[in-house]
């Protein structure tokens, strides 16, 4: 067994703290974890966070980046074609960037917080909608493990009609794509990438286990800000 | 030269096959179900889990085939029992849960115990190398060269964008690469698919994490059965 070693808290953005311009076009660089690689075990384990964090969702932003250059040249040249062409590659690595970004906030160690109910207006919300956090938490574990491939299951905010949903989303696709007045509270991973070095094939675990570092504080903080 | 369709983009613009493809189809579906019997059943891979170190480990094998594909092949029998689905081969299973792109809920775990057959198949031990005979006379007339067609492949199943597979079928008497996502396979639109990739992260993590570029590089350099492909462009030409 290779030896495991956990590095502390990246600073991989430290390098390049600014926005990189390039002929005015701002593009993205990986934001740190609020907490160390190891520090939601035993839920999801070091080697996941650390692996999912500097590899994936750099890919992510590498690519993003990349096909955002290349946008900014087709605009500059008029060229319609290689513009619309893109869109697939912006769709899913500006949403892999996107969502993860979203992921790394709705996770925390349980010494700060993860796992620990909502109180406040979003959990009477929840108590209203669903009956219990404990409903809710099945009925987000069905949809996700449920989930056909890759994809996200999402508890949502509908901010027009200030009512909680429960969503997924295929691949990489942002939350808005499923309707454009949903504000993302919680979102849980369900790509294969984000469980499978410690659960394997059996999704329904991990979404047991997430449970455990869930951040509701920042949940609330969001739900509180869109409905005062 | 052959060119990299995605099939979903022809799945969504044709919800109704027209009656050529639908003849074509249901040739291609019944030459495999002339070759697998009725029943559904967990077929082991034509070698020991551990043959394909260490290329593709027994771990792998182990859950990918033990874990995921038997998997899909308890749900499928579940889910078909008592239906009018029961009994049939898994080839019409698959067509009628296909049901022209309206997929009904028995199709993804069909296609994907379809898919996983068709993938341990096509890999063998001591796998890689090059093709010869009629099969590197298509490629070369099809792609330009056999590096080409590597290179098509590669770009296909590192471009399926989340969970698939990337195919090389049998069309219209040429060869193709083609991609497609989740459990769709090219059987649906009448292709005879002559070799896959499952590119779906259970089939690669294990060994070689968030690194897919490298296990097709591996797929391709020494678990390919070029044998199985000739043998399937053989039954394929038939036909056509």
């Amino acid at each position: 067994m290779a030896l495991r070693t956990f590095a502390t808290r990246k600073t991989l953005g430290a390098l390049s703290r600014f926005p990189q311009q390039l002929r005015g076009l701002q593009t993205f660089t990986l934001p740190d974890l609020p907490y160390d690689y190891g520090a939601l075990e035993p839920a999801i384990s070091g080697d996941i966070m650390q692996l999912h964090h500097q590899k994936h969702h750099q890919t992510y932003i590498t690519n993003y980046n990349k096909a955002l250059e290349q946008l900014d040249d087709a605009i500059a040249n008029g060229d319609a074609s290689t513009a619309v062409k893109l869109q697939s590659a912006i769709k899913f690595n500006g949403g892999g960037h996107v969502n993860h970004s979203i992921f790394w906030k709705n996770l925390a160690p349980t010494k700060e917080g993860g796992g620990e109910p909502p109180h406040g207006s979003l959990g009477w919300a929840i108590d209203q909608s669903y009956g219990s956090v404990e409903k809710l938490i099945a009925k987000m574990n069905a949809e996700g493990a449920a989930v056909q491939g890759s994809g996200w299951v999402w508890l949502a905010l509908d901010k027009e009609l200030k009512r909680l949903v429960v969503e997924t989303t295929a691949n990489q696709d942002p939350l808005v794509t499923k309707g454009p007045s949903l504000v993302p509270l919680i979102g849980i991973d369900v790509w294969e990438h984000a469980y499978y070095l410690q659960y394997k094939n059996v999704r329904p675990d991990y979404l047991k286990n997430i449970w455990k570092v869930i951040n509701w504080k920042y949940a609330s903080e969001i739900y509180e800000k869109e409905c005062p | 030269m052959a060119s990299v369709t995605t099939i979903v983009s022809q799945l969504t613009s044709s919800a109704f096959l027209p009656a050529t493809e639908f003849c074509r189809l249901s040739q291609s579906l019944l030459h495999w179900s002339q070759m697998q019997g009725p029943g559904i059943d967990l077929k082991p891979p034509p070698y020991a889990l551990d043959a394909l170190e260490p290329h593709m480990s027994k771990d792998t094998l182990e859950y990918h085939w033990g874990k995921h594909h038997r998997g899909y092949v308890n749900n499928l029998k579940k889910q078909i029992e008592g239906t009018e689905l029961d009994g049939m081969s898994l080839e019409n299973i698959i067509l009628a849960s296909y049901n022209k792109g309206d997929v009904l809920p028995a199709f993804n775990n069909a296609a994907q115990v379809w898919n996983h057959d068709f993938f341990w198949e096509s890999m063998k031990p001591g796998g890689g190398g090059k093709p010869s005979g009629e099969l590197l006379e298509l490629i070369n007339r099809d792609f330009g060269s056999f590096e080409s067609l590597i290179k098509e492949f590669t770009i296909a199943a590192t471009t399926q964008f989340g969970s698939g597979w990337a195919w090389l079928v049998y069309n219209d008497k040429k060869l193709e690469v083609v991609k497609s996502p989740n459990a769709i396979n090219p059987l649906v639109l009448g292709y005879h698919p002559l070799l896959t990739i499952d590119v779906w992260e259970h089939a690669y993590y294990l060994d070689f994490k968030n690194l897919r570029a490298d296990y097709i590089s591996t797929f391709l350099d020494k678990l390919v059965s070029w044998d199985a492909v000739s043998s399937r462009l053989e039954a394929a030409k038939v036909l056509e």
